[in-house]
């Protein structure tokens, strides 16, 4: 398992003084001090870092957290560099308070064979502002006929593989996947979805769609594929992520099969905890994705399972798109938002200052829970770990911006939306990734 | 009016009712002269963007506007640049260029009207979009019912068909409504949208409600827009179920169908040429009321706009 970023610029020396620091994993939350000296964290605790040549941060009033990782983000590079590549997908993470992010594989060409992926992580590992894993395909052009070279990629490096985008539709390759990817030890992340029942829909199927006049997504159309894909999964033992739940019939699924003991861990998207399907009124092109946007039920549903563990991680699907393609009417658009320069404030906003959400369950399920998926060491604000932090301004509010993203493409469905928690810097891997151009050199 | 007419939605029961009376009060009875050309809008010019195939309402509306007196240019977009990967917001912007003062849209996906309303000053008007509306439909049919039946409040209508993919319906439901009407909807499930019960229609899978409803409104089996996968049984079991014929009909009932009708599908050939349908009738109100369209969108917008200056110069002079 490789986890890649760039080498270049200088390891973080500075003291970030008197922020709320919080690491639910070592049971920390406390106004403290945090020291970092050559990318690593040497202190925790009240009044540290007095040593001289360390610039400090004055952080009063700001969060401190361990840095986000993100399971599902579309880099779009090889192929469609006009909307991402590693470079600015990795920029936009950094902004958005990410340390790490999961890339798809469907890219083009797709990431299906070994040779593909090695040249992925050599450009990773010049561009990249934060770590990039790499998921490779589990089939060849995720055309769901025949398997990708899943045990070369597993060895060059690959997280875990995934079809995302796409359904696996036929059942008995699916299954051949988790006994592949079973040899390696590799997760499966699942886009879980009946095509034939998703059809041409463009939005969920309710009462929105019977008044717009446009062709549904029913709720069944995922949760019979989270059903199938688990129930296969949990004969063959096999481990699974499924990704970006978007109702409340898939999270029984989850639940059911985790009651038989299977091994799954599955993600929510922003847009999906905050969003429901009446924002598709607007026909803004920007409300248009896959899964889509479903009931206000379905919402409030996956909010309360992301509380109470049912849900385990958040994931953002930053799925980029130029604007001419976005420009059209609704059902000419592409599936797919931008997220990862949106995900904390939003969700902070919506759910943690709205009372629906404890931090320390969000910042679980951006930073801790997604680290474990990936097999990677959770980022920690603990002495001697790598300095994976960010640091988040929660004092006052402002209006996200699409023009200020560092993100390539602008296609986000929180456009203007006021909101708190504007990240101010971010230390990825021990390197400052992150700073915002309004929060000064030594602050004090 | 508002300077666009985007949806039936739009408009308030009073600007219905206005709206059609000056349709009978100045257009109706302009085809029964010999000189059949107003000159209203002289001077004025109208594109009509078709981006659907349409017989009647592509030639209803061209004729209106040039009765109008109006210039009337038709783009289709089989011959235009829509073929060379011109995007709709380019198509539009270059029209817009020419100064048309309506551009009339007919588009296959929902909301391109007010899509294209974004990039034009001209003022919109929805000839049909996808499955979401057609309220100029919705206004001819009631201008037809009101012809009929003078006052509409209680009026009974069962809509029978190809809901699922029906504009007529969705705007007719919302339309028919607003005039007080009560509408049924007649399908089998599968031709029902998930959700119609919100629409603030009563839903019947079978004929049998037609008994207790004053009008019967025909729709098409839109088989074109039904994907790779069959929703009925087979054409045979839904006509044997659905298709309309005279002996369904009590004495009064009157038949509507937004056409192109199948004969023998949903209705049968008997009573497509008896005197129990308005099939015509529609046809024929559908030019007067969107001449009255065309005419008010203009004049309203204009009467505003002096109202608007008016108020300005009022505010200076205060």
């Amino acid at each position: 398992m490789k986890a890649v970023m760039t080498r270049r610029g200088t390891r973080a020396n500075l003291v970030v003084r008197g922020a709320r620091v919080i690491d639910p994993a070592q049971g920390l939350d406390s106004v403290i001090d945090v020291v970092v000296e050559k990318g690593r964290i040497t202190a925790v605790g009240k009044k540290a870092g007095k040593a001289a040549g360390l610039e400090v941060l004055d952080a009063a009033g700001c969060l401190l957290l361990p840095g986000f990782v993100d399971l599902q983000t579309h880099l779009r590079a090889p192929g469609r560099e006009d909307e991402e590549d590693i470079a600015s997908g990795t920029a936009a993470a950094a902004a958005g308070g990410y340390v790490a992010v999961t890339a798809m594989a469907n890219t083009d060409p797709v990431v299906d064979t070994a040779a593909v992926l090695e040249a992925q992580l050599e450009a990773a590992e010049k561009e990249a502002a934060v770590r990039v894993t790499f998921t490779g395909s589990i089939t060849r052009g995720l055309a769901g006929e025949r398997l990708s070279e899943i045990w070369d990629m597993a060895d060059a490096g690959a997280v875990a593989f995934s079809d995302d985008g796409r359904p696996v539709e036929s059942g008995a390759l699916l299954r051949a996947a988790f006994q592949a990817a079973q040899l390696v030890q590799r997760p499966l992340f699942l886009h879980c979805e009946d095509a034939s029942l998703a059809a041409a829909g463009q939005m969920h199927e309710g009462t929105v769609s019977a008044a717009l006049g446009l062709e549904g997504i029913p709720a069944c159309a995922e949760t019979a594929a989270v059903a199938r894909d688990l129930e296969i999964a949990a004969y063959e033992g096999a481990r699974v992520h499924v990704l970006h739940v978007s109702c409340a019939g898939s999270l029984a699924a989850v639940a059911a099969a985790r009651a038989r003991g299977a091994e799954v861990t599955c993600e929510v998207t922003p847009h999906h905890l905050v969003l429901d399907h009446q924002a598709v009124r607007s026909l803004d092109a920007c409300t248009k994705m896959n899964p889509p946007l479903r009931s206000e039920e379905d919402r409030r549903a996956l909010v309360a399972a992301l509380a109470d563990g049912g849900i385990d991680c958040i994931g953002t699907d930053h799925a980029p798109h130029a604007p001419q393609e976005k420009e059209v009417p609704f059902e000419e658009a592409p599936f797919g938002v931008i997220g990862l320069e949106t995900a904390f404030p939003v969700l902070y906003t919506e759910l943690v200052a709205g009372g629906d959400l404890p931090l320390e369950v969000l910042v679980r399920a951006m930073s801790t829970n997604p680290a474990r998926v990936l097999g990677l060491t959770p980022p920690a604000v603990a002495e001697g770990a790598e300095a994976d932090l960010c640091l988040v301004d929660i004092s006052g509010e402002y209006a996200i911006e699409p023009e200020r993203f560092r993100s390539r493409s602008r296609n986000t469905a929180f456009a203007g939306r006021k909101v708190k928690g504007r990240i101010l810097l971010t230390l990825a891997g021990g390197r400052e990734a992150f700073r915002d151009e309004r929060f000064g050199e030594g602050g004090s | 009016m508002n300077k666009d007419l985007l949806s039936i939605d739009d408009l308030s029961r009073e600007e219905m009712e206005s709206i059609l009376a000056t349709a009978r009060k100045d257009f109706l009875d302009l085809s029964r002269r010999d000189i059949k050309k107003v000159p209203t809008l002289r001077g004025r010019t109208i594109i009509d963007l078709f981006y659907e195939k349409s017989t009647r309402t592509s030639t209803s509306f061209e004729l209106a506007g040039k009765r109008l007196s109006a210039d009337v240019i038709n783009v289709k977009a089989d011959s235009s640049a829509v073929g060379k990967g011109e995007s709709l917001k380019d198509t539009v912007l270059t029209l817009n260029a020419y100064a048309p003062d309506i551009i009339v849209i007919r588009h296959p996906h929902v909301g391109a009207p007010a899509f294209i309303a974004r990039y034009t000053d001209a003022h919109v008007i929805n000839a049909g979009d996808g499955k979401g509306g057609h309220p100029t439909q919705c206004l001819l049919d009631i201008f037809s019912l009101q012809r009929e039946y003078g006052e509409l409040q209680g009026l009974k209508v069962a809509i029978v068909g190809d809901i699922l993919h029906s504009r007529v319906a969705r705007s007719n439901i919302a339309g028919f409504r607003k005039m007080g009407m009560e509408v049924t909807l007649v399908a089998p499930p599968a031709l029902l949208p998930r959700g119609v019960e919100t629409l603030g229609a009563r839903v019947s899978h079978t004929l049998d409600v037609l008994d207790d409803v004053d009008v019967v409104y025909l729709l098409r089996m839109q088989k074109e827009r039904h994907g790779s996968t069959i929703l009925v049984p087979s054409l045979r079991e839904y006509i044997a179920r659905y298709c309309v014929g005279r002996r369904h009909l009590k004495r009064g009932q009157k038949v509507l169908h937004p056409g192109p009708i199948n004969r023998g599908v949903e209705i049968e050939a008997e009573l497509a040429d008896s005197g129990e349908n308005l099939i015509l009738q529609q046809v024929e109100a559908g030019l007067a009321v969107r001449m009255a369209i065309m005419y008010r969108i203009i004049v309203d917008a204009a009467a505003l706009q002096d109202t608007a200056g008016a108020r300005a110069v009022q505010a200076v002079a205060d």
